[in-house]
């Protein structure tokens, strides 16, 4: 096949493509210019100069074509302003899975079919397995590093046009690989933050953009406990950083148990009173054929969630999930993702608990 | 492979290749000062020598650099800072909207960091700055004005500017204006006394040299505040132990461009317009950028409407044909670029363009290559736009 490897100038992505020239693959690699100012991003997160020059390298040594795209504008409305409003409307959005959609297996996998590749090829942790009614996504077998939940919001024609050569490996193996194959990044380390907030600092980042909109802590009862800068800093489930001022009577833990930026209130409560039976939710995009009716699955509500039983209902605006037990910390804006097993069914984007 | 990128760089020319290898099995400093010193002096004076009688300079207004960003970076820091210290009252500093980043880096940084006024004149849809823009700019206040920058010919697109005219203007003025000439030497008469410009920047593998080495001529009385200190090698405007073989090279290869200049720019300019032509006439919707008539013999520019340059590159690169979309930055990121903006395509229209550029190693064939690959690359390049686009509309 001729495959387009999207380098991040990581050493997964670096892997993924030694592998796939191995695999006798014709390969091209490209480095996705995502930043708008690299500079302010002082050397850290992805698609810096630095890491445009590792993934050159890396090309260099497989012997392969290597361009640069300038995805920025279209990463930065796609996913950054979209990352900003998700927040500024009172939901949790995953930048990661976004890209996925929007960047990686839409803009680049189109522009690649398009220039007459075959596929695109990316260091992502998922198992792409030949079954009955087509390709279907799994997850890697490293659980650690397991990603499928940020793939799975593709559907089946871009899973048909992946290529995931790590998702049977450990990470261990693959830096060994790395290392073997004199591949200069094998040593770089993992890049854990949200690739346009490298200092990680979220909260900070929010506020830059949405500004200071004081509001109130409030109790389940309505009564207020303290006064925060902004509904939109905080995800349902949050423990940390809340900064109520009053501790609770009973001295127990708080958690934000919702958030309203309509009237600019957080309230918060204890840990059982996260508790949700079920959910809603809107976006659906399925891996393979879509499915009618209510059937039984697991559904993983954040990233480094377990997938839990539950009775999904198809509805024309999109799913019902019954979980079979409460369920807690589940946030607006997440993605539920649907396993039977190890592979992915499909995923909607959480719009209410019930 | 076919290597259509001559503006960017082009092959040594054997003349250049001999006199520079010739002098790699030596020992010499040029500012030693026993016999092998002196023999590598001889070599380095007698390059200075060429290249004056091939330009039209005097041997001691030749500055030798480390190419030509280096010289363009001595003219713009060097003569703003001296022209701003004779006179603090002289802060502006005029270039045309075209220049090339050695030239507009500079300025734009004399304006960040040095309380410099920066001032990028409009250049018409051809990539022309006239001489009546440049007029009026100065007029608005000819006493505040350190020095003025403007290419002798453009990189990208291949205009050539009224350079002795804007020159006349400057000089009315007794403003210094300093040309980029790294396009020019070799592919146009350049005659450096009779422009009238004060300074002007070349740089050795543009026209047949070797890498790395260039110069900066300077008019007697321009005296820039030199960016190096240390040996005050070159009349203590640059610094650094003069690099006899490249010198060498460098003068061997001015001297045979500017020779054989009539014979080559004829050359290029029927291989040039059989490209132009073939282009045209194989996508009819492409459009030939820059002056038509007034520009480099090696330069074919063209927009391909609803294609990305980089997709067009890669496409072609992928044939074995060798162009460019530009200039690119460090990071290999295609900007769209500012030399199209400033003639008034919009970003769609200057992302979608490919620079062909030929020199003394093109042949017919190497046109026929091009000519041949080009339409389905198009085609394809102009496909992949519509499925982005359609998506793009979708979401």
């Amino acid at each position: 096949m001729r495959v387009l490897a999207a380098m991040s100038g990581g050493v997964d992505s670096a892997v993924a493509a030694a592998r796939a020239v191995e695999a006798g693959h014709e390969l091209t690699g490209v480095h996705l210019a995502l930043a708008e100012a690299p500079d302010s991003l002082k050397g850290k997160g992805c698609c810096t100069p630095e890491d445009a020059r590792d993934a050159r390298r890396v090309a260099d040594v497989l012997d392969i074509p290597f361009y640069v795209w300038d995805l920025a504008e279209q990463f930065r409305v796609d996913v950054i302003d979209n990352f900003v409003a998700e927040y500024a409307a009172g939901r949790t959005p995953n930048p990661c899975l976004r890209c996925n959609e929007s960047i990686k297996f839409a803009a680049v996998l189109d522009r690649a079919i398009g220039l007459g590749f075959d596929a695109v090829c990316t260091g992502h942790y998922a198992r792409l397995v030949d079954g009955p009614s087509g390709r279907e996504l799994h997850r890697a077998v490293d659980p650690d590093k397991d990603q499928s939940y940020v793939l799975g919001v593709l559907d089946a024609d871009q899973v048909a046009h992946a290529l995931f050569p790590l998702g049977g490996s450990v990470k261990t193996e693959v830096r060994a690989e790395a290392a073997a194959r004199g591949l200069t990044v094998a040593a770089k380390p993992d890049s854990h933050d949200i690739c346009f907030i490298p200092d990680g600092d979220t909260a900070g980042f929010l506020q830059a953009r949405l500004g200071e909109r004081p509001g109130s802590f409030v109790d389940t009862s309505g009564a207020v406990l303290g006064a925060h800068s902004g509904a939109y800093g905080f995800t349902v489930g949050q423990r940390r950083g809340l900064r109520i001022g009053t501790p609770a009577p009973d001295g127990r833990p708080r958690y934000v148990l919702d958030v309203s930026v309509v009237d600019n209130r957080v309230t918060v409560g204890p840990a059982e009173a996260l508790e949700v039976a079920g959910l809603t939710a809107d976006r659906p995009r399925w891996c393979g054929p879509a499915p009618a009716g209510t059937f039984e699955c697991r559904v993983q509500v954040r990233a480094h969630g377990e997938a839990v039983p539950a009775a999904v209902t198809a509805i024309p605006e999109g799913l019902q999930v019954a979980f079979s037990e409460p369920v807690r910390g589940v946030a607006p804006g997440q993605a539920a993702v649907l396993y039977d097993g190890t592979r992915v069914l499909g995923s909607a984007t959480i719009a209410a608990t019930v | 492979m076919t290597y259509l990128d001559h503006a960017a760089t082009t092959p040594m020319v054997p003349e250049a290749l001999a006199a520079m290898t010739a002098e790699l099995g030596r020992v010499g400093n040029p500012s030693s000062l026993h016999g092998s010193g002196r023999a590598a002096r001889r070599v380095v004076e007698e390059s200075r020598e060429t290249i004056a009688a091939a330009l039209g300079c005097r041997p001691g207004e030749v500055v030798f650099t480390g190419g030509g960003t280096d010289a363009d970076n001595v003219a713009l820091k060097g003569l703003y800072w001296a022209r701003h210290r004779e006179d603090p009252a002289r802060r502006r500093i005029l270039i045309s909207a075209v220049e090339h980043h050695a030239v507009l880096d500079p300025a734009a940084w004399l304006a960040q960091q040095q309380g410099a006024v920066l001032e990028v004149l409009p250049v018409d849809s051809l990539g022309r700055l006239r001489p009546e823009t440049l007029r009026a700019a100065i007029e608005a206040d000819p006493a505040s004005v350190a020095l003025i920058s403007v290419m002798w010919a453009n990189n990208e697109v291949g205009t050539v500017q009224p350079i002795a005219e804007l020159a006349a203007v400057a000089r009315e003025f007794e403003i210094p204006l300093h040309s980029d000439a790294v396009q020019a030497i070799g592919a146009l008469p350049v005659d450096f006394a009779a422009s009238g410009v004060s300074a002007m920047s070349l740089t050795g593998h543009k026209l047949g040299g070797p890498l790395g080495i260039g110069a900066l001529v300077l008019a007697r009385g321009t005296v820039p505040v030199p960016l190096l200190h240390g040996g005050g090698q070159e009349r203590d405007v640059h610094s650094g132990t003069l690099d006899t073989p490249s010198i060498a090279g460098f003068a061997a290869a001015v001297e045979a461009a500017v020779r054989n200049l009539d014979a080559h720019a004829a050359t290029l300019h029927a291989l040039r317009s059989e490209l132009v032509a073939g282009v045209l006439a194989a996508v009819p919707d492409a459009r030939y950028n820059g002056d038509p008539d007034d520009r480099l013999p090696g330069i074919a520019h063209f927009s391909f409407a609803g294609c990305e340059g980089d997709s067009l590159l890669m496409l072609l690169d992928a044939r074995g044909i060798e162009c460019s979309t530009g200039s690119a930055c460090s990071a290999g990121v295609a900007r769209p670029s500012h030399v199209l903006i400033a003639m008034g395509h919009d970003e769609a229209s200057a992302r979608s363009s490919l620079r062909f550029s030929l020199g003394h190693s093109s042949t017919e064939s190497d046109v026929a290559q091009l000519l041949e690959a080009l339409p389905p690359v198009v085609e394809r390049a102009r496909r992949a736009g519509e499925i982005a686009a359609a998506r793009h509309n979708r979401s």
